[in-house]
């Protein structure tokens, strides 16, 4: 029975592949065996896995197995739209080589660092990993021990984790990949308006008269949005879009002001822009006055390089780069009077004309005009002070808040905003914009969390480059990574990273969905359910809060992220790992498990099973007894109700294609700040930044700084780093769909055709890209997508064969502490055959 | 096995995916149920060690040969089999167009872009592509003639379906 059909697929199988090479088979007219029913799909709504973007896809299951995916057309986000990696979700699963069982490494039947892999039950990888934390909690205490999580960890993923770590473990050396992707975004958002995240929408899209991108690639990064800003172009006489960035690329296709300047100058080019504003009288005097502050910045404030680094030695405002002192209006203009068109153009390498037609785009009190970033501005030593800039652009003219007009911060991963900022994994972060640094943010934590007065742990952990230092060093002992490829994405990493890791003294885990070079490098892997495999929510760039239900179900052993966090806490008691001090002052959380702490705690746990949807799995739940999504989830949504961060009920969203938070009395809310649209501002308000105590948004005093690092005789080029449309950070999900693999199948160094011309190569030569931090071989193209100016080169980072952060430098923002992976020096050498 | 295999040049797709189908029916007889190998493909998992540089191979050829390949699904944007080196797709110009727009599929002899492709926003068909449609790389994309880094399981629903 099962051979006949096996057969019967084979059979199948071999007339696609007679279809597929073009023979003709004879096809007859024939009744549907099993009537109208075999032909028909389960159809459910999700997210989609990859951007910020947060499109809405279908999901077509048959048989446990997702057949087909198609873009949501209730969807307000895509309205039926995917890019072409949204329409292979179908086959991300699907790689031959998912993880389905723990693997350890071990030599004679038991663990060891320079062992094997070989596959373990949950158990004994969760006995090894359990005794490696208590030994290190009691050698070195809550910093001995970490976590790298993601911005691609769904909501209660996220929650769980900070959860385990910052009130079971005391220790917050918990930290996001979104840390390198839009921290500066983050922090520059609290400098400014004292509360994260856009106060527009997507919506801005369709009203906007002009459309400024300063260092974002969206027509591959974020296609869905490039759709609706190219309608808007095509569509509407008169409508302009300037794109800036390092070289040209497909965006640049559709600018009718394309800028390509010197990297690092767009921090001069923003300061000319407000110059331009105040020199030609458009500021909107009255927005100013009423709604706006001045602040300084400290100069002068290093690149977040190690401290023995002579460039943070020399650096006279390392020590507190954060640091802002209060000027007026006068003293701010009088500072960018500095920023003139003929030396900002000298500096930046642009035309004057598109300098003038692009501050133009700001200055005319009749254009509404929207500002979106991502990498560019984010992955910058100087990122957070680029953000802000921006932000006085469009505070200086009071282009902010209402339909059209905004300054709009995308990101690059499905929940940077929904996890790795709202339920605040970074650091230093605690829950709906709190910090581990203020008193009364840990009392109030505390107190929903129902811990001790006084337990959390008040100062913050390692952020992700200084993870994988003190991994090195030998400080940070036990790093636990889940949904992401660190060892492929972090800066510098054959020096930092890699060493790190296989540090003999060090334990990493690592949970993922197939091997990437990051599992590799661990000591254990767990194997990860992922996406429909797992009920799970997301929240997008423009604040959208998205579920969805588990559809199929995970390959072999593999599990959710958050069950294995849950089921981690199972492991340890209290009396091992809490204070003896504080456990004598409050016995009743004697001999109790982190578990019973943490989830069985009457909050998270108080869902029964039978209120999961009829018609959906939920496996994680059940394994467990109660609705643990859900309890996670509400207790969570508790931090945020009734201060400015409203979600809505829980089965809300499995019904909904997502909301926009602040949800207030079941309405979303589109433009924040502003009466007309934001129940948080008060009647007769108008607008008001209410983030901060005094209702207003900060104007930033700062200047142009130079790069940690520039091309020089030696090594002559700039290296930026960055994505390709086909493939999704690194790769280890569309690399194994075959037509995105065949669509771009492998980095290549885009270069100059005059710069190849000049060392003597020719498209296609094979080549070293070699910086002081190391080198790997690709290829030169000169004729692609991205056309580059002399002097810079691009080279993609989801090829595993060609560990490009191997070359770059780990400078971060000082204040952010995201990496600059836009701007480093490398030259280029002909591989000699 | 460092590197991918070497493109095949003779593009003969049938025979490739026979030894790919005998390739992976050969591996599931060889390795019992849920024993986990671990892929030692560089470009999935990274050389060995991960720090040591390697061979870049050379970028295999684009496929070309103008053959339709069917979809995986009905939904799914269908592959470019022809080269588009070159092709201007800017704010002024369109190439892809100059084939595959309506008025001129029956000169050209291109497969003319879906009625979708005229529906606005909101639904409405409009007299010719819609602006939102008008990128046509996000979704269509040329192949190279290069065999997967690893078997994709997915299953056509033809095959699942229709017990």
């Amino acid at each position: 029975m099962t051979l006949a059909r096996r057969d019967l697929i084979k059979a199948q199988a071999a007339a696609i592949a007679a279809a597929a090479a073009g023979v003709a088979l004879p096809a007859t007219a024939q009744p549907v065996t099993g009537g109208r029913a075999a032909l028909e799909i389960k159809w459910s709504k999700a997210p989609c896995r990859f951007c910020g973007t947060g499109c809405g896809v279908m999901v077509g299951v048959k048989d446990d197995r997702v057949v087909a995916t198609h873009g949501d057309t209730l969807a307000e986000v895509n309205r039926g739209l995917n890019c072409v990696k949204g329409y292979f979700l179908s086959k991300i699963m699907y790689g031959a080589d998912r993880l389905t069982t723990p693997l350890l490494r071990k030599r004679d039947g038991v663990y060891a660092k320079d062992g094997a892999f070989e596959p373990v039950s949950w158990d004994e990888a969760f006995d090894v990993m359990a005794a490696q934390v208590k030994r290190i909690l009691k050698e070195k205490g809550p910093t001995g021990i970490g976590m790298f999580g993601s911005g691609q960890w769904t909501i209660w993923e996220g929650y769980a984790a900070t959860k385990l770590m910052r009130a079971g473990f005391r220790s917050n050396n918990l930290d996001p990949n979104a840390r390198h992707c839009m921290a500066s975004a983050a922090f520059a958002f609290m400098r400014t308006f004292g509360m994260d995240e856009p106060m527009g929408c997507y919506d801005d899209f369709e009203q906007a008269d002009a459309f400024v991108l300063w260092g974002s690639n969206m027509a591959e990064m974020h296609p869905i949005l490039w759709t609706r800003i190219t309608d808007r172009r095509l569509s509407t006489p008169d409508c302009k879009v300037a794109v800036l960035s390092t070289f040209t690329h497909r965006s640049s296709d559709l600018a009718d002001i394309p800028i390509v300047f010197k990297p690092g100058t767009d921090l001069a080019i923003l300061n000319y822009v407000a110059n331009h504003i105040i020199t030609t009288g458009r500021v909107n005097k009255a927005f100013v006055r009423e709604h706006t502050l001045f602040l300084k910045a400290q100069t002068d404030i290093g690149y977040g390089l190690r401290p023995d680094d002579p460039r943070e030695k020399r650096a006279t405002g390392a020590k507190d780069p954060a640091a802002t002192t209060p000027t007026d209006f006068d003293s701010y203009a009088a500072f960018v009077s500095d920023y003139t068109l003929e030396k900002v153009a000298a500096l930046s390498g642009v035309e004057p004309n598109q300098l003038h037609a692009l501050a133009e785009l700001y200055a005319d009190p009749k254009r509404k005009v929207v500002s979106l970033w991502t990498m560019g501005f984010n992955q910058h030593v100087r990122g957070v002070w680029a953000n802000q800039l921006c932000y006085n652009l469009h505070l200086l003219t009071g282009k902010i808040s209402e339909p059209g007009n905004g300054p709009f911060s995308l990101t690059g991963q499905p929940s940077a905003c929904g996890t790795a900022r709202e339920v605040g994994t970074f650091s230093h972060r605690l829950p709906a914009d709190m910090v581990v640094t203020n008193p009364a943010h840990r009392k109030h934590t505390e107190e929903l969390w129902g811990l001790p007065d006084g337990f959390l742990n008040p100062v913050p952990g390692y952020h992700a480059v200084q993870q994988d230092r003190m991994l090195k060093d030998g400080k940070l002992n036990f790093l636990w990574v889940q949904v992401n490829n660190n060892l492929q994405a972090a800066p510098n990493s054959a020096n930092e990273t890699w060493r790190g890791y296989r540090n003999p003294d060090n334990f990493i885990v690592v949970s993922d969905a197939y091997p990437t070079v990051t599992a590799k490098a661990a000591d254990l892997i767990l194997p990860s359910a992922m996406w429909v495999e797992k009920e799970g929510a997301y929240g997008n760039a423009e604040r959208r809060t998205h579920f969805w239900h588990q559809l199929v179900t995970p390959p072999g052993e593999a599990r959710s992220d958050v069950w294995q966090l849950v089921e981690f806490s199972k492991r340890f008691t209290t009396d091992e790992v809490w204070p003896a001090e504080t456990l004598a002052a409050h016995p009743r959380f004697r001999g109790k498990t982190l578990y019973e702490v943490l989830f069985r705690n009457g909050t998270v746990d108080r869902f029964p099973l039978t209120e999961i949807e009829s018609g959906y799995a939920c496996d994680d739940s059940q394994r467990l007894g109660f609705y643990l999504q859900k309890g996670l989830f509400e207790e969570y949504a508790s931090f945020g109700r009734g201060h400015g961060h409203d979600l809505a009920p829980f089965d809300t969203y499995h019904q909904v294609r997502g909301l926009r938070w602040p949800v207030v009395d079941g309405k979303e809310t589109r433009w924040r700040y502003r009466e007309e649209f934001d129940p948080y501002v008060k009647p007769g308000q108008g607008l008001r930044f209410y983030g901060r105590p005094d209702g207003r948004a900060v104007i930033l005093t700062a200047p142009y700084e130079p790069p940690a690092e520039s091309p020089d005789a030696e090594y002559g080029f700039w290296l930026v780093t960055g994505r390709v449309l086909e493939h999704w950070h690194s790769g280890s999900m569309t690399m194994r769909v075959p037509e995105l693999y065949r669509a771009f199948p492998g980095a290549r160094v885009f270069m100059n055709p005059l710069d190849a011309r000049r060392l003597g190569i020719n498209q296609g030569a094979e080549v070293e890209v070699i910086s002081r931090r190391g080198l790997i071989r690709s290829r030169i193209e000169i004729r692609g997508r991205n056309r580059m100016p002399p002097g810079v080169v691009f080279v993609p980072w989801f090829d595993a064969s060609q560990l490009i952060n191997q070359v770059t430098l780990d400078a971060t923002d000082p204040i952010s502490k995201q990496t600059d992976f836009k701007k480093c020096a490398v030259k280029i050498v002909p591989v000699v055959a | 096995m460092a590197g991918t295999s070497p493109a095949m040049t003779d593009g003969a797709g049938a025979r490739r995916l026979t030894l790919l189908a005998l390739f992976a029916l050969l591996l599931c007889l060889a390795i019992p149920a849920h024993a986990q190998v671990l892929t030692d493909t560089p470009r999935l998992s990274g050389n060995t060690p991960p720090t040591q540089p390697m061979k870049a191979p050379p970028v295999p050829p684009m496929v070309t040969n103008d053959v339709r390949q069917m979809r995986n699904y009905p939904e799914q944007p269908p592959v470019i089999p022809h080269a588009i080196d070159g092709y201007q797709l800017t704010l002024n110009t369109n190439r892809c167009l100059s084939c595959h727009a309506r008025q001129f599929t029956p000169g050209s002899g291109a497969p003319m872009i879906s009625v979708t492709h005229f529906m606005d926003r909101d639904g409405q068909v409009l007299i010719d592509v819609t602006p939102r449609r008008y990128f046509c790389t996000a979704c269509h994309v040329p192949q190279a003639d290069a065999p997967p880094l690893v078997q994709n399981t997915f299953r056509d629903s033809l095959s699942t379906g229709g017990k």
